[in-house]
């Protein structure tokens, strides 16, 4: 079955079959789900973010040029992934390798950054257990690097079997749901450097 | 699983035990939800029985303190997420499908991982009973009751309820993709039965609603295991969150207990009474509305926490802006019923009384929804007695109608309709009896969650009265237990449409062979079968030509996954990192082999269909 495709991909491989239709579909309504999961951590956050406790205020905390080159990074991974889309509906097995795997290599770079931030705050008395912002901040943030590295391990996954099982209508889905899932954390992460950080930083 | 590349004719077929644990077909993961479910609604309700033992007399000691605290919790939780839920998913799982004339669900892995996953979640909790005691802080486990003040039983309930939450997470995404893309052609939504559509809208509102109620237990988790101050007022948290959280999950929670009670009413009526369904699109419309009004009131349970007039004035009014939809569906109801031809089989019992009861609910839950009336009626047995008749009254008699109506469908057998007959009398009084006396119980000020009253403030004889009705229900629902035993040593002798009903699953054999449809059936109006019986044909227009029908393949996966987080489960319940570690371990090398390895699936032949069609015809 797939032999035959992978030679000729139709114009929309992650819609050509049924079951791709019903793992997009599936997937938007996972996301929509998602929606509802970051909104009430969300809401959590800005009920406790001046409950500082023990720990430093949120002011003096953050640093805005290590937030905003993490967010440029997240942000112009999603970009590859778009580039990665793209190519693979050239059918082009190499340029969707080449840009999927930019895409994790950004993803690592954030959560390396990330690593580094918690590292820091925890030193500066900033911890789960300094007061409910604290609480509130690493679930809200950490939800969310957790999403990444899942993100990460998932395009990871795919790419290593793509090699060997080519693009076709089986495997088009799939980075193609991957690439929804890469975009919607990237989405997260804009309201979290908002909300969190700019928030923090202001008022 | 099915090797590797085409190998169209050769599935692995399992048998035993070995088939139910790895079964991907719709048919057969209901009929474990049912069964699952039953054995949740057993011990819930035996639950139910210790705790009116318990109040049948005054100043009774036979369950006090903390054990009765661990009942009621163990009650509510069991009943609400462990029965009720599954066995909606039963009925979902067995007719759906059927009813849009598809082959199966849209991911049937992901249907049998939602199973295993929910079963798994509820054994973990019930194992509290023998791992130093069960949750005790209430089913709604409020904070900081719950994060500062209850012992380990409340990470059962934590960890318990997660795992089987994305169960039913995962369950509702699958039919709502089911819905929208495996309709049969010319099955349009505004042709779709009423019991799929309010299974769509249930299925919205699991999608929505879930994710609310991971959130609150992953807060709740993180203050009890990792020293979080969510709700620690000294540390800043605030324990209404917890509350907020909780009932905006908890209040959708109710509308998809009650929608899908509504569908089967919905197919019921019209069957039995011979008629179409009065007013179709305004009990599709009604649906719909009471879905979206169901997200705007959950601050209905809050009114004396101290969230101000205002807030107060305009969650009381949003509620009782759902009786109108509600009122549309009963009258909609009681003029399908008018001028029908009414025939009173166990399944119509059940959804006549279902009338009635669910008006005594609703009327009550206006009561409640008055914010200064209910400063009055706040945790006392008026709400008892509110939501054990919209849940019970509602939900668990439409259950039952849906179980007589689908049994024969879903087993090939017809269950016994004179121990149905008893089964619903015993169980219909004895719910009056219990439930209706707590009324006045709760007027009469008798707190609920107290495990004891005195004698000689006039709460006697209506306690009596209320035990009485809970071993009657008891044994209402032991004749249940005692006609599927004797239905089942029957032989499976039920013809493919018993009822002479309306709808598409009535047009193939019961049970309905693995495969469903020999071939998807052409759709040419609402109620799809009966258009079809007007035009006087005898058998549904084909869409499609005789061909190999392509099966997904069975898989161990679910059930390993859902092993893993069982494990896990305890690793974080007692501080085990290694369990932690052993069942991540699981879980992931799990997700890897299903991308991996892709499932070509399995090819049932045209000659192995055409046999199976004829069997079922001889």
């Amino acid at each position: 079955m797939s032999t035959e495709v992978s030679t000729n991909l139709p114009p929309h491989p992650e819609k050509a079959t049924l079951e791709g239709k019903n793992k997009v579909l599936g997937f938007w309504l996972f996301l929509g789900g998602e929606v509802i999961l970051f909104g009430s951590l969300f809401a959590t956050f800005i009920a406790l973010r001046t409950a500082f406790g023990s720990g430093p205020a949120s002011q003096e905390l953050f640093s805005l040029p290590l937030t905003a080159v993490a967010t440029f990074i997240l942000l112009t991974s999603s970009l590859f992934s778009v580039l990665g889309i793209q190519a693979m509906h050239r059918n082009d097995l190499s340029g969707v390798l080449k840009w999927f795997g930019i895409t994790v290599l950004f993803g690592l770079a954030f959560l390396g950054l990330e690593i580094y931030e918690f590292f820091e705050y925890v030193h500066e008395g900033h911890t789960m257990s300094s007061g409910a912002f604290g609480s509130a901040f690493y679930t809200l943030v950490g939800f969310h690097g957790a999403h990444v590295l899942g993100g990460v391990c998932w395009i990871t996954g795919l790419l290593s079997k793509l090699p060997k099982k080519g693009l076709n209508v089986v495997t088009a889905p799939k980075l193609y749901v991957a690439s929804l899932y890469w975009h919607f954390i990237d989405l997260v992460w804009v309201f979290i450097f908002t909300v969190v950080y700019l928030m923090g930083k202001v008022g | 699983m099915a090797g590797h590349g085409h190998v169209a004719h050769s599935p692995k077929r399992h048998t035993g035990l070995m088939d139910w644990l790895t079964t991907v077909d719709h048919k057969k993961i209901g009929i474990l939800y049912l069964v699952a479910g039953g054995f949740f609604f057993l011990l819930g309700g035996l639950e139910a029985i210790l705790i009116r033992i318990q109040l049948m007399y005054p100043d009774s000691k036979i369950f006090i303190g903390a054990t009765f605290n661990e009942l009621t919790t163990m009650h509510g939780t069991t009943m609400i997420f462990l029965a009720a839920m599954p066995v909606i998913f039963a009925l979902m799982n067995a007719v759906v499908p059927l009813q849009i004339g598809a082959r199966d669900v849209a991911f049937p892995f992901l249907n049998s991982l939602g199973f295993w996953l929910f079963f798994m979640g509820g054994l973990l909790l019930n194992t509290s009973w023998f791992l130093g005691g069960a949750p005790d802080a209430g089913w709604t486990a409020y904070a900081p009751l719950s994060s500062a003040f209850s012992g380990r039983g409340v990470d059962f309930y934590v960890l318990g309820l997660q795992i089987a939450g994305i169960g039913t997470w995962l369950g509702g995404i699958n039919f709502l993709v089911t819905i929208i893309n495996m309709r049969a052609p010319g099955l349009s939504f505004m042709r779709l039965p009423m019991f799929t559509w309010t299974a769509f809208i249930t299925s919205t509102l699991v999608l929505f609603a879930f994710p609310a109620i991971t959130v609150s237990l992953v807060l709740l988790m993180f203050d009890r295991l990792f020293g979080a101050n969510f709700f620690d007022a000294a540390a800043g948290g605030n324990e209404v969150i917890w509350e907020h959280l909780f009932w905006i999950f908890g209040h959708p929670e109710v509308y998809i207990l009650i929608l899908p009670a509504f569908g089967v009413i919905s197919e019921v009526m019209p069957t039995f009474s011979k008629k179409r369904l009065f007013g179709y699109s305004a009990m599709v419309f009604s649906t719909v509305l009471i879905g979206f009004l169901g997200f705007m009131v959950w601050a209905h349970h809050m009114f004396t926490v101290g969230l101000g007039p205002v807030a107060n004035a305009i969650f009381g009014v949003a509620t009782m802006l759902i009786a109108i939809p509600t009122g549309i569906k009963i009258f909609n109801w009681l003029f399908t019923l008018w001028g029908g031809h009414i025939r009173f089989t166990t399944a119509m019992l059940y959804a006549v009384g279902f009338i009635p009861t669910f008006v005594i609910g609703g009327m009550t839950g206006v009561m409640l929804a008055i914010p200064t009336a209910d400063y009055q009626y706040h945790d006392t047995y008026f709400v008892i007695a509110h939501f054990h008749y919209v849940i019970v009254g509602g939900m668990v008699l439409g259950l039952f109608s849906g179980l007589y109506y689908w049994w024969p469908k879903m087993f090939g057998r017809m269950l016994n309709e004179t121990l149905g007959k008893w089964n619903f009398w015993t169980f219909f009084i004895g719910f009056h009896l219990t439930f209706f006396p707590q009324h006045f119980l709760g007027l009469l000020g008798m707190p609920r969650r107290v495990f004891t009253y005195q004698a000689g403030v006039g709460l006697e004889s209506m306690n009596f009265i209320s035990t009485i009705g809970a071993f009657l229900m008891g044994v209402g629902f032991i004749i249940f237990i005692w006609n599927v035993i004797v239905t089942n040593s029957k032989k499976k002798d039920a013809p493919a449409d018993p009822w002479d009903a309306r709808t598409l699953e009535w047009t193939i054999a019961s049970p309905a062979p693995e495969y469903n449809f020999a071939q998807t059936p052409l759709v040419r109006g609402l109620d799809a079968l009966w258009t079809e019986k007007m035009a006087g044909n005898k058998k549904m227009t084909p869409a499609e030509p005789l061909g190999e029908i392509h099966m997904p393949s069975a898989s161990i996966l679910p059930f390993l996954m859902s092993v893993g987080l069982f494990i896990a489960g305890y690793g974080f319940i007692y501080h085990m990192y290694v369990l932690i570690g052993v069942g991540a371990v699981i879980v992931v090398s799990c997700m890897f082999t299903r991308s991996f390895k892709d499932d070509p699936g399995w090819h049932v032949p045209i000659d192995e269909v055409e046999r199976t069609e004829k069997e079922a015809r001889a």
